[in-house]
């Protein structure tokens, strides 16, 4: 029986174990593989050791790009944290409209990053833009939203939020409910007030979803590419340059396939550290 | 009476964010029929409607061949990936093998894995394999998923070993078995499956400007993406938004019909994933 069961199992995993052997094992070999050599995707590679890696650790753009998505994700997780959490509470006190709300602020996360771009380029656009047309009415000065090196990576920073609060929204909602009723109940008996029933009962019950948003953030910022390519192109000043919009740069501008291989050795490795520095630090609190 | 207040606050805190969501959607929608003098107003309402926007886009970018194109490669990819994720699954949940545990393992282990990683082999790959311009470039590397695979073990291990053998006996073959009895039990697995595979699938740009040049062949977020960049559009902002809308609209509908198991899918898969 056992045998016989053995052969079904492998015989109905196959189609991944081939598909896993073409798609992710013989990639991963590879990408080491062009780590040591320079290749313009046509001629033969060449072998060059560890040229690929000094030149990076070297590269001013790199560290720049990676200064860029440390600026985002300092920007963008605790905004995301704020504004996900008290939407969460929010939806969470009201009863009538609750799925209204929740459709909407989850809209965002449905639709194509290119149509949130494209209009956000709109509406953050200096001379002509509604954000900058508003604050004129209230007789406030043009903010450079994309224009100026200090802002455009925070500007980005906003849109993303805008963008993919919804979902963290409904992760919150969905972990206050299953917040057994009694705790706010024997906290009000207690004489516990609204705010720390929050601070002692909410907050601590939500850690694990909030481990879960950091990480999800922080993946989302090292892979952050449509937005500065569409929006500003990694400028003003490489301000925007993120690290997949180096990559793509590299490889497909520069025609410098092996480097680009390499820095998304070194990107992937940095996001693993990041994500398990993370996981460290928030899943014993 | 405290309480009704803030109740009230409540709602219109909720509200003012409700449209600060919605607005720029509506934006879009009413720019997309504005000449473009009226288009950065304020206000949703022209008296100057036109289709002229829509025409301009009609024109110059073969935007229903990269609609066909895009709808090709989300549903290949998500018949695929829920067909063997299922397959898979199924091998992992319910048949007595011992390479279940180390395969789950590997699964696990991949989906640890960034992007950023196998992106450029990937493509060289594709190129490798004569692929470049050509729609299997954007559905092979795609067709399965180590996400969907643990999403479907996780499901099918709770269905009762009771109801498999039983079924076995009556003399079922086992992929009889997964499309018979273990997937439709499952539905709000294979759909949670299907609507983020779909979503992500006709979503993506990064992989089909890398992998298509050839006008025709590119996916609608991506034809998009180089109409409004590549200077075709030549500022027209109508134009822009007449084309991003026509890039919302699919999704936005099945969102508004289907929203309750959109919003399911991603806390389900957010949660496991």
């Amino acid at each position: 029986m056992m045998r016989k069961s053995g052969k079904i199992g492998l015989a109905l995993s196959t189609p991944y174990l081939l598909f896993a052997l073409a798609f992710v094992v013989f990639p991963l070999l590879f990408s080491v593989y062009l780590i040591f050599h320079r290749w313009d995707g046509m001629s033969a590679p060449v072998w060059i050791g560890l040229k690929n890696l000094r030149r990076l650790v070297s590269d001013s753009l790199f560290y720049q790009s990676l200064l860029n998505t440390l600026q985002f994700l300092v920007i963008h997780i605790p905004l995301q944290i704020f504004f996900a959490l008290i939407f969460a509470v929010g939806l969470n006190s009201i009863k009538i409209f609750r799925g209204f709300f929740r459709a909407v602020y989850f809209m965002p996360v449905v639709v194509s990053g290119v149509v949130v771009t494209i209009v956000w380029l709109q509406l953050y656009s200096f001379d002509y833009g509604i954000i900058n047309n508003l604050l004129t009415q209230f007789g406030l000065p043009r903010v450079p939203w994309l224009v100026s090196t200090d802002l455009a990576m925070p500007s980005i920073a906003i849109m993303a939020t805008w963008k993919n609060v919804g979902l963290y929204t409904v992760m919150f909602l969905a972990g206050l409910q299953g917040v057994p009723e009694e705790y706010y109940e024997a906290a009000t008996i207690d004489g516990a007030t609204s705010f720390q029933k929050f601070v002692k009962i909410t907050v601590p019950l939500l850690a694990p979803t909030m481990t879960l948003v950091v990480i999800l953030s922080t993946i989302n910022g090292f892979s952050l590419f449509v937005e500065p390519f569409v929006m500003t192109g990694g400028g003003p000043l490489n301000a925007t340059l993120s690290s997949v919009l180096y990559i793509y740069n590299q490889a497909f501008s520069f025609g410098h396939l092996g480097y680009a291989s390499a820095l998304g050795f070194v990107f992937a490795l940095i996001i693993l550290a990041a994500v398990l520095i993370q996981r460290k630090f928030l899943e014993t609190e | 009476m405290r309480n009704r207040l803030s109740t009230f606050v409540t709602y219109l805190f909720l509200a003012v964010f409700a449209i600060g969501f919605l607005y720029p959607f509506l934006w879009m929608m009413s720019g997309s029929f504005k000449p473009d003098f009226d288009v950065m107003k304020l206000g949703l309402l022209s008296s100057h409607l036109t289709a002229g926007n829509y025409a301009l886009v009609f024109d110059r970018i073969p935007v229903m061949r990269a609609f066909l194109n895009s709808l090709i490669v989300a549903v290949a990819v998500t018949g695929s990936v829920v067909v063997f994720g299922g397959i898979v699954g199924y091998s992992l949940a319910k048949v007595k093998w011992k390479g279940a545990k180390y395969l789950t393992v590997f699964l696990l282990f991949t989906m640890t894995l960034p992007f950023q990683l196998t992106l450029i082999p990937l493509y060289t790959m594709i190129v490798k394999f004569g692929l470049t311009d050509n729609l299997l470039g954007l559905i092979l590397p795609n067709m399965m998923t180590a996400v969907s695979i643990i999403m479907f073990r996780q499901f099918f291990i709770a269905i009762p070993d009771s109801l498999i053998e039983a079924a076995r006996i009556d003399g079922c073959s086992e992929l009889g078995l997964i499309f018979k009895v273990v997937m439709p039990l499952s539905r709000p697995a294979v759909l949670t499956v299907a609507i983020i595979t779909f979503l992500t699938s006709w979503n993506d740009v990064l992989w089909p400007l890398i992998v298509i040049r050839n006008r025709t062949l590119m996916t609608l977020p991506q034809l998009i993406t180089v109409f409004v960049l590549g200077g075709e559009a030549e500022s027209h902002l109508g134009a822009e938004l007449a084309a991003s809308t026509m890039l919302a609209m699919p999704i936005l509908l099945l969102y508004i019909f289907f929203q309750r198991y959109f919003i399911q899918s991603f806390i389900s898969s957010g949660v496991k994933g």
